[in-house]
């Protein structure tokens, strides 16, 4: 009975087999399958959209599936001005979603308030919920939002994923 | 038929209580004198005159004058597309008129808009809540003495606001400076 197992040099298997840390396996497959929330809360929801449409298609990068339930969500896309009237409701909704969870403010307002320096409205969508990438521009165009979630993969991909994981047993 | 006509015949109708009709830009108004009586007028103007569309009513704040309020009815008549502005005044002490909701049943949402933006009551209103700010927002944000920036409140699990960060503006710009960055500072020093 062969006992030893050849981890080295192996012209059979060579070429179908690759090395690599657990970490890195993980995160691989967690940033190619971003599942949006997309929280469409103005006109930057409609260059959204036009990310999901066939001209940019948002599929290329694997968040295709825009989920209207927080619980089946990766990454909430923050697309709109967010009046204070919202924000508790998109906290809320930030909540409930299922760890691992990431956030991305898309646009002027969503990032700072934009142009609303008012009394009705959220000056920036990180006061309440903690966000990983803020997009530029008022909309930004589909190209912008595309760079966001590269950018979002590339830092889900540095993730110390295990260091971080949840040890099983009581919580603390 | 024209809208000055419309309006002389409302004159005609109820003498000193209806003023003058004032024309501007092709536009007629005219001023009712006593806010008491601005939902017997407005009967009238849709039940005798056709006026049978309520297009807005607004508001608005004259302030540091009295009366302090300006409320001010947008009619048309899609009989004889005649259009004709009614204003009324209320004073602050009073804040108070009669609703117009059994004239036209589309003023609910108008006058709910108008209380809460404004803090102008509407007697006899079927339903007066807030509208677009939530139960227990404690100011009435278009008054002129309110600050554009906004004032910090709290209503625990419903809301919260902070004052925006003006910082000179918004939208601060000082022509016959040579580059955008003069013309347009991003903060406003106070005039020495």
């Amino acid at each position: 009975m062969k006992t030893v197992t050849e981890f080295g040099y192996d012209s059979r298997i060579e070429g179908d087999v690759v090395y690599t840390r657990l970490d890195a396996a993980l995160n691989w497959f967690r940033k190619n399958s971003l599942w949006p929330m997309p929280m469409g809360l103005a006109c930057c929801a409609i260059e959204l959209m036009a990310a999901g449409a066939s001209r940019f298609d948002i599929a290329r990068f694997g968040a295709e599936v825009m989920r209207f339930s927080p619980r089946q969500s990766d990454v909430m896309i923050v697309a709109g001005t967010v009046t204070y009237k919202m924000a508790l409701v998109v906290k809320r909704l930030y909540e409930q979603m299922a760890e691992p969870k990431w956030v991305i403010a898309m646009g002027a307002c969503a990032s700072t308030g934009g142009m609303y320096r008012s009394y009705a409205v959220l000056q920036g969508v990180d006061k309440i919920i903690p966000v990983d990438v803020y997009v530029a521009g008022c909309p930004p165009r589909p190209e912008a939002l595309l760079d966001a979630l590269i950018k979002l993969q590339q830092k889900v991909q540095r993730e110390p994923l295990l260091a971080t994981l949840k040890r099983p047993g009581p919580a603390r | 038929m024209t809208a000055l006509e419309l309006a002389k015949q409302l004159q005609a109708r109820f003498g000193e209580l209806i003023s003058e009709p004032t024309e501007f830009r092709g536009e007629v108004t005219v001023t009712v004198a006593d806010a008491e009586r601005i939902a017997e007028v407005c009967a009238v103007a849709k039940r005798e005159l056709g006026f049978n569309f309520l297009l807005d009513i607004t508001s608005v704040d004259n302030y540091g004058e009295d009366p302090r309020w300006t409320v001010v009815y947008e009619l048309y008549g899609l009989g004889h597309r005649c259009h004709l502005r009614l204003k009324t005044h209320v004073s602050e002490e009073k804040s108070e008129l009669p609703t117009v909701t059994g004239v036209w049943r589309t003023a609910d949402w108008h006058e709910r808009e108008i209380y809460d933006m404004m803090g102008i009551r509407f007697r006899g209103h079927p339903d007066l809540r807030r509208i677009l700010m939530w139960e227990g927002y404690p100011y009435f944000p278009l008054r002129k003495d309110f600050p554009l920036a906004g004032k910090p409140s709290e209503v625990p699990d419903v809301a919260f606001t902070e004052a925006a960060p003006l910082e000179g503006g918004p939208f601060v710009t000082r022509p016959g400076g040579k580059d955008a960055i003069e013309r347009e500072p991003r903060v406003r020093t106070p005039e020495a």
